[in-house]
């Protein structure tokens, strides 16, 4: 890939000269679609970002927002390492973890929490179990070393993914209004600072190679553009990062990701709507004879770029010194054109505000998706809860989450394997939570776009709710495929439409995110894959959990059901229909359940439905006895409900203004008894739990 | 008692240790390797991570570094040490306790609850405990399978130097419940003498009443 003709003459027209090498290669990768949203950013615009508690919206590294009731700030981003991941799955996934990790750093953050969603192609399919395998593997060796505990996330298979799985990583950090940094230089005459990694030819174009289809040879042809992490330098970096703010020697912050030291040093002075003059030989590079061009734009790993005043360059020094960690002054802030100078010869000369903003949007044209039609199984009730609890997308994630340290940080009060993650925040000593939830469902999205992403949505608010948590914020990764394709970019702009609305529904702003397209292979683009990360808050740690007491009523928050669109239940007896209606009024009933003194246990309603539901509410002591009124009332995945165990099934239903239907009881035998027309099936604890642990027996 | 919690670039779990430690009114404070220990240091906990990467062996590169000479010198003079997961694997690879601990026999890093049930109840470490009590700590490790040889097994044993073992809820010993293939199902053991302890399970994420598990406030209870 190289600038394209009409790009050229619009930079050519900008500077009124050819580029240099250096310059063309620097826009190329500015210009790409991975870095300037070409062909999304006319879409971003339906999103809302702004509420009381956003303090940072959209445009920095990471957002930031106000914990009500205290003085700590939190701030959340995601990025996607999708291409790398299927190049190199171990490196691939590591490096995104510490992508995400930086941009925590230069909010002047401590990182507190991490969270996956990760999409493969179907689950039978050897490659994509090999992905798997690698990625977690990646992100496990990555982020416990960092210290940084992984709470949250999804795995998802779906035959979309098979030639280009999914690696979308969300970070939350922590800080005060004291320590708080943001990218844009400040002042002219102040140094700019490059702390970390020395500087290598590794990830050289890895933004435009994020920016185009994956090629059948991408596996051996486009691995050098695969960075390779080093978490023991990561964690170095994150401990000098404090002890720089502790000493207040940071002026301005950028971590160093998709195109290297030319991204980070022009978007920050193109924010201050500054220049800079950079010397390029100042680098510490530890290879030999490196060009400006590789320079400039290596993405070389565990990077920070300062805006450091002039008095301030020696203690900077010094704390880098004491992290072992390299340290140059590249170069100084100016009011002057984005300058870099290589050997003596200036090799970029150009204003940075063209560099970071110039690149024109796309219009891309699009085809509105269809409704599919309805077309049902017609199984015999225990050959579809067989068939739906031994599903892969249903089944249980230990696997993946037992190998991330989701303890480290001693905060974890809800673990993985809960609707939402809870990290106790130490730091406010009045009880109060911070809450995680990060996922998206592709089944829902393949099948309605708007329906499916709106409902990814609630979904997320709910497993807050059901964790008693409101939500914050939100940051989305929005996955698609090649936007050239008319189908393919009607379903991304539909899938942006309902995330956006969704968003506005459960009354959460969306304070930023990333965009990755030409998500797309020799087998086919995926399905639009609106991943989603909700961090929230509740004011005191004690929560019910999903785990069934045993001897309370059953009933089920949000009334049941009945689309069947986008479920584990047609996926695995096949079949048709339309997406059902997500209700985000639902969301604030499932709280209302969650922290009521007579409630037992509450988890919500997503993949599988409420037959999965219930499963994973049985425990060895603990059954639960229930009569539902048809199948698609058991398989529906219509999220904003969730099955609530209480002592008080009347006041409960009293107290909530959503439909409250009764399901039956919780039980002490350990079985899940499900009568629909009559027909009663059984399952235990033991076969619930081999039904639901086809990952780990597939893959130890 | 003023407790350092030794820092390394690489460790991960200081901050927790700090915090633990504070819960239960012991003072202490993170000591970075490379400043040397506090003169009034009466405590070291060597805590977890990933020292140096762990790019050579857990704990390897550590155990030579000049700030755990100086651990070695206060364990000498009866000063408490205790090293958890990758600070129990240095404290090995130090010879201030024996043994190893080496990649798990799944061969996978393992983050989950356990059943710890205490052997003796006579060292500083356990004294909150009697013996047969069943704790609920944590371990997250990648290298917690204790190794040593037959000899020295049998002696650790003679000696009652055993701290620890994983068990069932019900305080079994049993296969299933040794998370990580750990001779006798050693979990935690004394050094040469009882004031020097390792464990792989972290006790610091067993004390804060907020995380809902307190078991490991007896063994940071040892510094208070």
């Amino acid at each position: 890939m190289s600038l394209g003709d009409s790009d050229r003459e619009r930079v050519v027209a900008a500077l009124g000269r050819d580029p240099t090498p250096a310059e063309a290669a620097l826009f190329e990768n500015l210009w790409s679609e991975h870095c300037a949203y070409r062909s999304s950013r006319s879409l971003l615009s339906a999103f809302d970002s702004d509420s009381e508690a956003v303090v940072v919206g959209p445009g920095d590294d990471a957002a930031v927002v106000r914990v009500p009731g205290t003085d700590q700030l939190v701030t959340v981003g995601v990025e996607s390492h999708n291409h790398p991941s299927y190049v190199d799955p171990y490196d691939g996934a590591a490096t995104g973890v510490g992508g995400i990790v930086r941009d925590t750093l230069s909010m002047g953050a401590y990182p507190i929490a991490l969270a996956d969603a990760l999409y493969f192609g179907d689950f039978d399919d050897e490659h994509a179990r090999y992905l798997l395998d690698g990625v977690v593997e990646g992100i496990s060796d990555y982020g416990n070393a960092i210290g940084v505990p992984t709470v949250a996330g999804a795995t998802q298979f779906h035959d979309g993914y098979t030639g280009n799985p999914l690696v979308n990583v969300a970070c939350v950090g922590l800080v005060t209004e004291d320590r708080l940094v943001t990218a844009a230089a400040k002042s002219p005459g102040n140094k700019l600072v490059l702390v970390g990694n020395a500087t290598g030819r590794d990830g050289l174009g890895g933004a435009s190679f994020a920016s185009e289809d994956l090629a059948e040879d991408a596996e051996t042809a486009d691995r050098p553009a695969v960075q390779v992490g080093d978490p023991y330098t990561e964690k170095l970096l994150i401990e000098a990062n404090e002890t720089l703010l502790d000493r207040d020697l940071v002026v301005a912050a950028r971590d160093l990701g998709a195109a290297g030291l030319g991204g980070a040093s022009s978007e920050m002075v193109a924010q201050g709507e500054l220049g800079a003059r950079i010397t390029l030989d100042a680098v510490h590079q530890r290879e030999p004879e490196m060009n400006a061009m590789e320079i400039l734009l290596a993405e070389s790993q565990e990077r920070m770029c300062y805006e450091v005043a002039p008095a301030d360059v020696d203690a900077v020094r010094e704390v880098a010194t004491r992290y072992d960690l390299g340290c140059s002054v590249i170069g100084e802030v100016t009011t002057g054109n984005y300058v870099c100078e290589f050997d003596g010869e200036t090799v970029v000369d150009a204003p940075a505000t063209v560099l970071a903003d110039g690149a024109p949007a796309t219009d891309q044209p699009s085809t509105v998706p269809q409704a599919p039609a309805t077309d049902r199984p017609d199984p015999a009730l225990g050959t579809a809860i067989d068939a739906v609890l031994s599903a892969p997308n249903t089944a249980s994630n230990e696997w993946v989450y037992r190998q991330y340290d989701h303890e480290v940080g001693a905060r974890t009060v809800q673990r993985p394997g809960e609707d939402a993650a809870g990290l106790a925040l130490h730091e406010a000593d009045d009880g109060t939570t911070v809450a995680l939830s990060a996922g998206a469902n592709p089944g829902w999205t393949a099948c309605q776009p708007y329906a499916g992403a709106y409902a990814t949505a609630v979904e997320n608010a709910t497993n807050l709710a059901a964790a008693g948590a409101e939500p914050l914020a939100a940051v989305d990764c929005l996955n698609g495929g090649n936007p050239e394709d008319p189908d393919v970019y009607g379903g991304f702009e539909a899938m942006v439409a309902g995330l956006a609305d969704g968003c506005r529904a459960i009354d959460t702003p969306v304070v930023g995110g990333n965009v990755s397209l030409y998500n797309d292979s020799a087998t086919g683009p995926i399905a639009p894959t609106p991943t989603l990360a909700v961090v929230g808050y509740r004011d005191q740690h004690p929560v019910p959990g999903s785990g069934l007491a045993g001897d309370g009523d059953l009933v089920l928050v949000g009334g049941h059901a009945d689309g069947l669109g986008g479920s584990v239940y047609l996926q695995a007896l096949g079949g048709t229909d339309q997406f059902p209606a997500a209700d985000a009024a639902g969301v604030d009933a499932v709280r209302e359940a969650a922290t009521r003194a007579d409630t037992l246990a509450v988890h919500d309603i997503s993949d599988g439905g409420l037959a999965v539901t219930l499963a994973e509410m049985v425990t060895a002591d603990a059954g639960a006895t229930v009569t539902v009124p048809g199948l698609a009332a058991l398989f529906s995945e219509c999220p904003g409900r969730a099955v609530v165990e209480t002592r008080d099934a009347d006041a409960l239903q009293a107290a909530l203004d959503v439909p409250v239907v009764r399901l039956g009881s919780a039980t002490t035998d350990g079985t899940l008894s499900v009568t629909v027309d009559d027909e009663t099936v059984t399952r235990d604890a033991a076969t619930i739990r081999d039904h639901r642990g086809v990952i780990a027996r597939e893959l130890d | 008692m003023t407790v350092a919690v030794v820092r390394f670039g690489g460790s991960n779990c200081d901050r927790d240790a700090v915090r633990a430690l504070a819960h239960l009114g012991v003072d202490a404070a993170v000591a970075w390797h490379d400043d040397g220990l506090p003169a009034d240091t009466d405590g070291v906990v060597v805590p977890g991570g990933f020292s140096y990467g762990d790019y050579l062996r857990a704990g390897a590169m550590a155990a030579q570094s000049p700030v755990v000479a100086e651990v070695r010198a206060l364990a000498a003079d009866g000063v408490p040490v205790l090293g958890v997961c990758n600070g129990a694997q240095i404290g090995c690879e130090a010879g201030l306790a024996p043994g190893a601990f080496t990649t798990n026999a799944s061969a996978r890093f393992q983050c989950e609850r356990v059943h710890l049930r205490v052997e003796n109840a006579t060292t500083p470490w356990t004294a909150a405990y009697s013996e047969g009590d069943v704790l609920e700590i944590p371990i997250a490790h990648g290298e917690g399978r204790f190794e040593i040889d037959d000899d020295a097994y049998a002696d650790l044993v003679a000696d009652d130097r055993v701290l620890f073992r994983y068990c069932n809820a019900d305080g079994e010993v049993t296969e299933a419940a040794n998370p990580n293939g750990s001779t006798g199902a050693v979990a935690g053991v004394t050094g040469d003498r009882d004031h020097v302890a390792v464990m792989m399970p972290h006790p610091e994420r067993a004390t804060l009443p907020a995380l809902g598990a307190t078991d490991g406030q007896g063994i940071l209870g040892a510094f208070a």
